[in-house]
């Protein structure tokens, strides 16, 4: 099979703009995008610049758009296409540090914001906790998260507005919220009560539709919404008792 | 110039266990060449193990049988004092797990699940699903978040300095910025992780080149026990990626094309969970006979399972087969075959991770100390780097708070630098020769023909004479790009030079070492000589080549009988 690889490229110390170069690429055997572009960059030109680690899909290295789809680049099959044109570019939203690699700070940034790590009361038990595998299956959903970044370079909020958390962050708010283990106290993670926080998601679903690993970050988002209402109602009631 | 009390290169489990286990008082920094996330950690599946006694048949387990099924399992190489001492740990250290926020799976009443695993005496691998690395590697993540453990990412190093038997520090090549620099450091704790890239088929990352290895050893670090590589039996067929133990310990089948559970004539009592170097030849034994499929793989047979056991247990393994083999193990059998996996053996340091440099310390896998002798159990790996990774930190604070600085290590480190920054120029300014690509085809080749499963003189020998004729091959190598900006070629230039010198190693160590066992078979010497071979082998970099010599295994409780399963 030949295929046309249409790849942005893109030295912000070198070049005015980004630009799509095309690259030939014949093979005969099954490859993924990945392959293909590592066959590339050692055959016809060793500038070009994406990242990659495990190759299969569970680092989170290799999210791109691939014929404008977001995805990783090692579990997307190059005989899934119908056409023997591939345009790759960068996960947008995000800064073109070279090629098909871009900064990840910004999503890093507001994941450290929401304190992602748990806060338990009390120090280590010799015994271990005790809690039910049905409680576990509840946050199950949202440690299958890679970090790969799709979720937060699709999502038009992050887009536009710098203030919001973003998918991914909100949604492992949520795995700790949902932690029996957690004690963060409703002051803590009810910082998001604002419009950088859960209630600027527009409800488009991107997140769910992008994400590689099923997380479906915005059931964790609408979630988080119920909650704090919920948590709010209790506490007026409470108040005027 | 960068200057930390204490510098851990490597952001896997290893690394970021002994970044968090390391004196807060002290500077402390991680030097990672992908971002931690993206290290190889992540992708361990099946579990880690510990004697908690927590499934109705494993009431009765203890440290020390967990203890004596490592040191069995590794053919009685491991030093028992260090099998002991990580077994003993075992049980804290997945409690602390717990207590950082590890989701494990749970079982009824609420205590953490465990399963089976392949020559254990008891059920005592802990498991989150098939996702264990991912789980606990995010978690020590967290942690270093809330820690603020400071991070330098996509950072190569590309070489140890050490002066007078003291280690002052490495030289990176930074990607960012295209840059080569000296590191200062009083203490540096290498947790580089393995090599499995220097063969054809293996479970392990595109990223595992084993540099770490090659410049500890070019440091003037001898290497231990490296002719012991780990093939695990059973990778998805083509791709080579993990189909994890615990498929079996979950009660899948190995199927030959006979449609025969052949492990009956292999290890008629563990079956399907005999050590993994036994299960893994007898895999290639079968498909050498003419019983496997497309004369390249076997079947592994997880139907009988059931949808709803392979959903909750395995989903991970589902997804990958979904994923990368268009088939779902619910309805048909996975296609496997055995593929490179672990190395046994790394740098050689002791029970408190210290190397014979004054200051320099190793960890995880890329460490050698050696706990998992001529065969490692699976789930003994992802323990080794948690409760070795914390022991290093903890020695390394011990270590910089008494070492007196050296005065002129910057002037020093300022002059590695400058002959890494050399070399770089060098491959940049010839017009053309070698390709590392091509010449990384090469080696692999080698290994996987000569180097492999099964091994013997002849094949030895020639895989010695053809990695050296590559190392004259190699200083011809060029770049044609002229971009130092995360440079992926200039990364593997660099780390070539270690897979030479690794497989050199490998390749030497099991010429030399002329009996058989755990992983290492000798098809003309197939059984074990305790006599002459109980001892660990050590290759040192002297003078431009490397010397072989040995040393003893420490015996105390465990007498070296013959392995049975
Ligand atoms: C697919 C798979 C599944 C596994 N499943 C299990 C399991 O279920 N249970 C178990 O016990 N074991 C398992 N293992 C083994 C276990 O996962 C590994 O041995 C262990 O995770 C290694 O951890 P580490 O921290 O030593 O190295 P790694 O996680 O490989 O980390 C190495 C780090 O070093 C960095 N690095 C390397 N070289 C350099 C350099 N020159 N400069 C700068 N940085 C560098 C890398 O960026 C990386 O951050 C599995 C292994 C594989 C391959």
């Amino acid at each position: 099979m030949e295929y046309i690889f249409r790849i942005m490229r893109y030295d912000p110390l070198k070049d005015m703009y980004p630009f799509f170069q095309d690259f030939i690429y014949q093979t005969q055997e099954k490859k993924s995008v990945l392959e293909a572009l590592m066959d590339i960059r050692n055959e016809q030109d060793c500038t070009l610049s994406f990242r990659y680690s495990c190759r299969e899909a569970i680092c989170g290295s290799c999210a791109m758009v691939i014929n404008g789809k977001f995805d990783l680049a090692c579990r997307t099959e190059l005989e899934m296409f119908e056409s023997s044109l591939i345009v790759i570019e960068p996960l947008p939203n995000l800064e073109i540090q070279k090629d098909l690699l871009v900064d990840m700070e910004p999503f890093f940034e507001a994941m450290s914001k929401i304190e992602p790590y748990i806060q338990t009361e009390g120090g280590l038990s010799e015994e271990g906790y005790r809690i039910e595998e049905k409680e576990m299956e509840k946050i199950f959903q949202y440690i299958n998260c890679i970090m790969c970044g799709c979720c937060y370079s699709a999502c038009p909020v992050a887009s536009r507005d710098e203030r919001y958390l973003g998918p991914a962050a909100l949604a492992k708010l949520y795995r700790f919220v949902k932690d029996p283990r957690d004690k963060r106290p409703f002051s803590n993670w009810s910082r998001v009560n604002t419009e950088g926080g859960v209630w600027g998601c527009d409800t488009i679903f991107k997140c769910n539709e992008v994400c590689p690993k099923n997380v479906r970050p915005a059931d964790g988002i609408e979630a988080l919404r119920r909650k704090l209402v919920v948590e709010k109602v209790k506490r007026i009631f409470r108040f005027k008792r | 110039m960068i200057s930390q009390d204490i510098l851990v290169v490597g952001g896997g489990l290893a690394g970021l266990a002994a970044a968090l286990s390391s004196d807060p008082q002290l500077k402390v920094a991680v030097i990672s060449k992908v971002h931690p996330l993206r290290s190889h950690s992540v992708a361990a599946q099946g579990g880690i193990n510990a004697a908690l006694g927590n499934t109705p048949d494993g009431r009765d387990d203890s440290w020390e049988s967990h203890a004596f099924d490592t040191i069995k399992g590794s053919d009685y190489l491991a030093d028992q004092d260090v099998a002991e001492l990580m077994c003993e740990k075992a049980i804290t250290a997945i409690y602390e797990l717990e207590h950082l926020g590890v989701p494990f799976s749970r079982f009824p009443g609420g205590v953490i699940a465990q399963r089976p695993f392949g020559g254990a005496g008891f059920p005592r691998t802990c498991y989150a699903a098939d996702r264990t690395g991912l789980v606990i590697l995010h978690t020590l993540f967290e942690q270093s978040i809330k820690k603020q453990v400071r991070f330098y990412n996509e950072w190569l190093v590309t070489r140890l300095v050490v002066r007078d038997g003291k280690c002052l520090g490495v030289v990176v090549y930074d990607l960012t910025k295209g840059e080569i620099m000296p590191v200062k450091a009083r203490s540096v704790i290498f947790a580089t992780g393995g090599y499995g890239r220097v063969y054809q088929r293996t479970t392990n990352a595109y990223i595992n080149h084993g540099s770490g290895i090659g410049i500890a050893y070019r440091g003037g670090v001898p290497l231990k026990d490296m002719e012991f590589v780990q093939f695990h039996p059973t990778s998805l067929y083509g791709k080579n990626i993990l189909i994890t133990e615990g498929a079996r310990g979950e009660g899948g089948y190995l199927v030959n094309n006979k449609g025969e559970r052949f492990m009956a004539d292999y290890a008629p009592s563990a079956m399907e969970l005999a050590p993994r170097d036994i299960v893994a030849r007898a895999i290639q034994t079968e498909i050498d006979k003419g019983n496997g499929f497309e004369g390249q793989c076997l079947h592994l047979d997880l139907r009988h399972l059931g949808e709803a056991k392979i959903k909750k247990r395995l989903p991970g393994i589902r997804e990958i087969c979904i994923d990368f083999a268009g088939l779902d193990p619910v309805e048909t059998p996975i296609p496997i075959q055995p593929a490179q996996h672990y190395s046994m053996g790394g740098i050689d340091v002791d029970k408190k991770c210290a190397s014979c440099v004054e200051g320099f310390y190793a960890a995880g896998e890329c460490a050698c100390m050696s706990i998992h002798g001529a065969n490692r159990l699976g789930g003994n790996s992802l323990l080794d780097t948690v409760v070795f990774g914390r022991i290093a930190g903890e020695e390394a604070s011990n270590y910089v708070k008494e070492c007196e600085e050296t005065g002129d290590s910057e002037k020093i480190l300022l002059d590695e630098a400058l002959k890494v920054k050399r070399r770089v120029e060098e491959w940049m300014n010839k017009d053309s020769g070698e390709k590392v690509h091509k010449l990384l085809i090469r080696l692999k080749a080698i290994m996987s023909d000569k180097v492999g499963i099964f091994r013997e003189k002849r094949d030895l020998t020639e895989a010695l004479e053809r990695i050296r004729a590559l190392r004259e091959d190699y200083k011809r190598v060029n770049i044609s790009g002229s971009c130092l900006r995360y440079s992926q070629e200039i990364v593997n230039i660099f780390e070539f030079e270690s897979m030479l010198d690794l497989t050199e190693v490998i390749t030497l160590g099991a010429l030399n070492r002329e009996e058989t066992r755990g992983s290492h078979f000798r098809l003309d010497f197939r059984k074990r000589n305790d006599r002459d071979w109980l001892k660990h082998t050590l290759v040192t970099w002297k003078e431009g080549e490397p010397q072989v010599s040995y040393k003893g295994v420490t015996i105390n409780k465990y007498k070296p009988v013959e392995r049975k399963y």
